[in-house]
């Protein structure tokens, strides 16, 4: 990767974030809050957390153009795959 | 594709650069991750339809499943990956000890992840009589609820067991001094897997425990 060894990310202010949205999740999803506001926020900061991990832990903010194009390549594949199955539905 | 790889300079390349300064195996493991990525998609949009389809099939979330105990348990996970990138921080940094015992140290959260989740799997089947075949919620239709919940959880406790096991090999080969700053590629590729099934866990705990 190209991530110098001397300038790594803030590992362990990554980590506070990640416990904070972790918790965080656990107490809007039991908080009776309205479904759709409830599954929203969820969605939300599950996204949050996922790019923070992808971008930081698995240094994809740091990585050539390719790893992005890969890494991106799922998602519209994962759209068909989900209208395909929609239709089932 | 050669000149791609000759104007890059990257530290801890490997030698043998497939494209774009992107070293072989390395581009091997992401192109696995995207077959992960369809794979948990699958999955996770079958469960997302079945329930929405089928709503009084499925359990209110904390009614069955045991919430608090699982975020201990994600919350474990999450200390793994930052426990795995402190180990590849201390390879880049050419510190063995550290490198030793971050991976020791990823190595005991997973396996406690493991553990938590066979101690989960028998608490509920032996309190709540939820097994894969159970149909709790289900007059008719089938067992929906137990058996997409023992799919996407066992088939993500799965991968967590494999990595747990290819830490270990990566353990052993960092004792005998295989890695150095100029050589990450075995402990890099591993940490992908690692954050990868971290990410997974972070969406299935979502969808499965909280919506």
């Amino acid at each position: 990767m190209s991530l110098d060894k001397h300038t790594h990310p803030p590992y362990m202010t990554i980590w506070a974030v990640l416990a904070v949205l972790m918790f965080g999740k656990v107490a809007v999803g039991l908080s009776g809050l309205p479904k759709a506001l409830a599954v929203g926020m969820l969605v939300v900061i599950s996204l949050l957390s996922a790019a923070l991990v992808a971008l930081y832990y698995m240094h994809l903010r740091f990585e050539t153009k390719l790893l992005w194009v890969l890494a991106f390549l799922p998602f519209p594949l994962v759209a068909i795959l989900i209208l395909t199955v929609i239709q089932e539905w | 594709m050669e000149s791609h790889a000759a104007a890059v300079d990257l530290p801890g390349r490997q030698p043998e650069i497939a494209l774009e300064g992107v070293y072989t195996k390395k581009l091997g493991m992401w192109i696995f991750l995207l077959s992960e990525v369809m794979f948990f998609t699958s999955l996770i949009g079958a469960y997302v339809i079945l329930r929405f389809a089928n709503p009084e099939h499925f359990a209110l979330p904390g009614e069955v499943l045991n919430v608090p105990l699982t975020a201990i348990n994600t919350f474990v996970l999450i200390c793994s990956s930052v426990s795995m990138v402190k180990a590849f921080a201390a390879l880049q940094n050419g510190d063995q000890k550290g490198l030793q015992l971050w991976l020791l140290v990823t190595i005991a959260l997973g396996s406690a992840f493991v553990g938590v989740q066979i101690y989960e799997y028998v608490q509920l089947a032996a309190h709540e009589g939820f097994v894969p075949s159970a149909d709790l919620y289900a007059a008719e239709g089938g067992p929906l609820y137990g058996s997409t919940f023992y799919v996407m959880t066992g088939f993500h406790g799965t991968h967590v067991t494999l990595g747990v096991l290819a830490l270990i090999f990566v353990l052993i080969q960092a004792r005998k001094g295989a890695y150095t700053p100029e050589n990450v590629g075995g402990v890099e590729i591993v940490g992908l897997y690692w954050h990868f099934v971290d990410l997974v866990w972070i969406v299935l705990f979502t969808i499965v425990y909280l919506i």
